[in-house]
C-alpha cells in the first residue's frame, strides 16, 4: 500500500507544476500593461512605473517570474484582488467551504437516488423501469442546468414559495462563521431555527448541482451492474441459495462499484463547473459566484488564483479517489 | 453399430448442395460496412428519435430565413411579453409570443438553432482536427513526443472545462467567436486520448507492418493505413462532443461571456429573460427547452451509434 501510495503521489507532481505553468501563462498572455493587469493601477508616471515592475518583478526574465510565482504560490501568497484588495487566498479560503458544502450535499443527493436507480434498472432490464431510469438519466445529462435551476424556482420558490430563491441564510438569522459549513456553524451555536432555514436555501442549489452526476451516476451503476450480474461467481452465489436481494447487494454491488467510484470521483471538475453556473443563479457565495465576478471585473490576480486553486482541488480529489481504489479493490493495490 | 464412411461422407455432400441451395439467393459479398451499422443503429428507437430531431433541427437551421415568421431582432413596440397565442392575450402572429422589447419568440428560437448547430460544428471539426493530429503523432511516434503531449492532456483535464473555457474567454474577451475557440481549445484532450488508444491498439496489427514493410511513409501510414481504422470511437465522440459544444456555449453565452445581445443565441436570450422569470415564464422556458430538445436529440444518436459502432457490444 505505501509504495502504491508513493507511486500515485509522484503522478501528481508534474500535473500541478504543469497546472501552475498554465495559469502563469494565461495572465502573460492577456495583452495590455502588466502592471495594469496585476495591480490594477493606471496612468502611472514612467519613473513609478519602471519602479513598480522591479518591485513586483515584472522585469526579470520569464523564467524567473514563473519560479518566483510558484514560490509564492508554495507559499500560500497569490497576490491581491485588484478590487478588494485582500489576499486571494483569503477570499478563496472565505468562500470554498460554501461551495463544498454545496457540492457536497449535490453529490449526497446523487449518490442516494443514482445509485438505487441504476441497481434497479439493471436488476429490472427491459422493465418500465429500466426505460424510465435510462430516459430520465439521459434527459438529465443532457440537461441545460442554469434553466433547469431556473424551472425549480420557478415551481418551488415562485409558485409553491416552499424554498427560499437565493442565499445560504435570511437576513433575520447571523452565525458567525467558525467552519464555515453553515449546517455545522448553526448546530454549533444550537440555533435550530437556522439550521432548518440553510437546509432549505441549500436543497434546489444541491438538486440541480447534482442532476447531471446523478444522470452519471445511475448510468453507471445500471452498465456496470449488467456486466457483473452476468459473471460466473453471481450464478454461484444464486445456485447455493443465496437470498435474491443478497446476491443484488452484496455479492454483485461491491464489484460493480469500482466504475461507479471511478465516474463519482470524476463527477468533481464537473460539481466545480456547474457551481460556476448554480452559485450565480442563486447568489450563493461560493468560489464560482466570485469566478464569475473576478471575470466580470477582470479582476486577473483573483482569475488566475482561482483556477489555480481550484484545478488543485480537482487534482487531490482524484489523488483520493485513486487511493479508494486501492482499498475497494486489491487488484489495483497488488499489480502483477 | 459400424457406420459407413463412403455413406456419410455422401450424405454430407448432399447437406451441403442443400444448403447451397437454400442460400442461393443470399449475395455471398458481406453487407457494407456503413449498411450493418445502419441495421444496428435503427434498431434503437431513442437513438431514431434523435437522429429524426436533429435532421429536423438542422432542416430548420438552413431555412430559418424562409421558416421564421418574423426578424430575429425586429422590434415591435406595440407587443411587450406578449403570452403565447394559447393564452390570454395571445395571438398567432407571435405563436410562442415575444420578449421584454416585443420580438418574436418563435422566429429567435428558430435562429438561435442556426447559431447552436453552428457552433456545434465549427467547435467539433477544429478540435477534432487538431485533436486527431496530436492523438497520431503521440500514438505512432511514442518516445518523447508522447509524454509531452500526454502530460499536457493530463493537465488541461485536470482543470473543469467550462471554467478553463472561461479563463480562455477571460484573455481573449468575450464573444461567440472567442467562446467557439475557447470550447474548442478545451475538447482537444478527449479527441487526442481516443486517437492515441486507437494508434496503439492498431499499431501492433499485421496489416499495419506489411504497409510498412511495403515501404510506406510516416505520413501513409498514420493517414491512410491507421487513421481510417481509428474512426469508430472518433465518430462517436463528435456526435457527444457536438452536444456538448451546445451546451457549454449557451452556458458560456448565460454567463455573459459568449454571444452577445441581440444575437438570438440561446443561452443569451435565457439570460435576458432571468429577471422576468416571475411575471413571463414563457421567455425563460422556450430557450432552455430548445437547448435541451437540441442536446438531448443527439446524445441519443450518439448513444445509438456507440452501440453501434462497439464492436464489444455486437451481438
Amino acid at each position: 500500500m505505501t509504495s502504491f501510495f508513493l507511486k500515485r503521489l509522484a503522478l501528481i507532481i508534474p500535473a500541478l507544476a504543469g497546472v501552475s505553468l498554465l495559469t502563469f501563462a494565461l495572465v502573460h498572455l492577456i495583452p495590455g500593461d502588466p502592471i495594469t493587469i496585476m495591480v490594477g493601477i493606471r496612468g502611472l508616471t514612467p519613473e513609478r512605473h519602471a519602479e513598480m515592475l522591479h518591485q513586483l518583478g515584472l522585469d526579470k526574465p520569464l523564467w524567473q517570474q514563473f519560479l518566483m510565482y510558484d514560490w509564492n504560490a508554495l507559499h500560500g501568497d497569490l497576490g491581491r484582488s485588484i478590487f478588494t484588495r485582500q489576499p486571494v487566498m483569503t477570499e478563496f479560503l472565505q468562500r470554498f467551504p460554501a461551495t463544498v458544502e454545496l457540492s457536497l450535499a449535490a453529490i449526497v443527493f446523487a449518490i442516494v437516488i443514482g445509485l438505487p436507480a441504476g441497481v434497479l434498472a439493471a436488476v429490472k432490464r427491459g422493465s418500465w423501469i429500466d426505460h424510465t431510469v435510462m430516459t430520465a438519466s439521459l434527459t438529465g445529462y443532457s440537461m441545460p442546468i442554469f434553466w433547469w435551476a431556473l424551472l425549480l424556482i420557478l415551481l418551488f420558490s415562485v409558485q409553491l414559495g416552499w424554498t427560499p430563491v437565493s442565499g445560504r441564510l435570511s437576513a433575520e438569522y447571523w452565525i458567525t462563521p467558525h467552519t464555515g459549513f453553515m449546517l455545522i456553524d448553526t448546530l454549533r451555536e444550537n440555533d435550530f431555527d437556522a439550521f432548518e432555514n440553510a437546509l432549505w436555501h441549500l436543497i434546489l442549489p444541491a438538486i440541480v448541482l447534482g442532476t447531471i452526476p446523478l444522470a452519471v451516476i445511475a448510468r453507471m451503476t445500471r452498465s456496470s451492474m449488467l456486466e457483473v450480474l452476468g459473471d460466473d461467481y453471481v450464478r454461484t452465489a444464486r445456485a447455493k441459495g443465496a437470498a435474491p436481494w443478497r446476491v443484488i447487494l452484496v455479492h454483485a454491488l461491491r464489484n460493480a462499484l469500482i466504475p461507479v467510484v471511478t465516474v463519482t470521483g470524476l463527477q468533481v471538475g464537473m460539481l466545480l463547473t456547474g457551481a460556476i453556473l448554480t452559485e450565480t443563479i442563486f447568489s450563493w457565495p461560493g468560489i464560482g459566484q466570485w469566478m464569475v465576478q473576478a471575470i466580470n471585473q477582470r479582476d486577473y490576480p483573483v482569475i488566475q488564483g482561482g483556477i489555480l486553486l481550484i484545478a488543485c482541488a480537482i487534482i487531490l480529489v482524484n489523488f483520493l479517489v485513486d487511493l479508494t481504489y486501492g482499498l475497494i479493490d486489491p487488484r489495483i493495490r497488488h499489480p502483477r | 453399430m459400424p457406420s459407413d464412411p463412403q455413406n456419410e461422407l455422401s450424405l454430407d455432400s448432399a447437406s451441403d448442395a442443400g444448403e447451397a441451395h437454400a442460400f442461393a439467393h443470399v449475395r455471398h459479398q458481406p453487407p457494407h460496412p456503413l449498411v450493418e451499422v445502419w441495421r444496428d443503429f435503427r434498431e434503437s428507437k431513442g437513438a431514431l428519435a434523435g437522429l429524426a430531431v436533429s435532421v429536423a433541427l438542422v432542416l430548420i437551421a438552413i431555412f430559418a430565413p424562409w421558416v421564421a415568421p418574423h426578424s430575429p431582432i425586429d422590434q415591435d413596440q406595440s407587443a411587450f411579453l406578449q403570452p403565447p397565442a394559447w393564452l390570454p392575450g395571445g395571438s398567432w402572429t407571435d405563436p410562442l409570443g415575444t420578449d421584454a422589447v416585443g420580438r418574436d419568440l418563435l422566429s429567435r428560437l428558430i435562429f438561435g438553432a442556426r447559431l447552436s448547430l453552428f457552433v456545434g460544428l465549427l467547435v467539433v471539426t477544429l478540435s477534432l482536427a487538431v485533436g486527431v493530429v496530436l492523438g497520431l503523432l503521440s500514438g505512432f511516434y511514442r518516445g518523447w513526443i508522447d509524454s509531452v503531449i500526454m502530460r499536457l492532456v493530463d493537465i488541461m483535464m485536470a482543470i473543469p472545462s467550462l471554467l478553463l473555457a472561461i479563463a480562455i474567454v477571460a484573455i481573449l474577451g468575450p464573444s461567440l467567436v472567442n467562446a467557439i475557440i475557447a470550447i474548442a481549445i478545451v475538447n482537444i484532450p478527449f479527441y487526442i486520448r481516443l486517437t492515441r488508444a486507437s494508434v496503439v491498439a492498431e499499431s501492433a496489427k499485421d496489416y499495419v507492418m506489411a504497409s510498412r514493410v511495403a515501404g510506406a511513409g510516416h505520413l501513409r501510414l498514420m493517414f491512410s493505413t491507421l487513421l481510417p481504422n481509428c474512426t469508430a470511437p472518433l465518430i462517436v465522440q463528435a456526435t457527444l462532443g457536438f452536444s456538448s459544444a451546445i451546451l457549454d456555449a449557451a452556458a458560456l453565452g448565460f454567463l455573459g461571456l459568449g454571444a452577445q445581445p441581440p444575437t438570438p443565441e440561446w443561452g443569451t436570450m435565457l439570460a435576458d429573460s432571468m429577471q422576468f422569470v416571475q411575471s413571463a415564464w414563457w421567455v425563460v422556458t422556450f430557450p432552455g427547452l430548445a437547448i435541451l430538445i437540441t442536446v438531448l436529440a443527439f446524445n441519443l444518436m450518439g448513444d445509438g451509434l456507440r452501440d453501434a459502432l462497439d464492436p464489444k457490444l455486437k451481438r
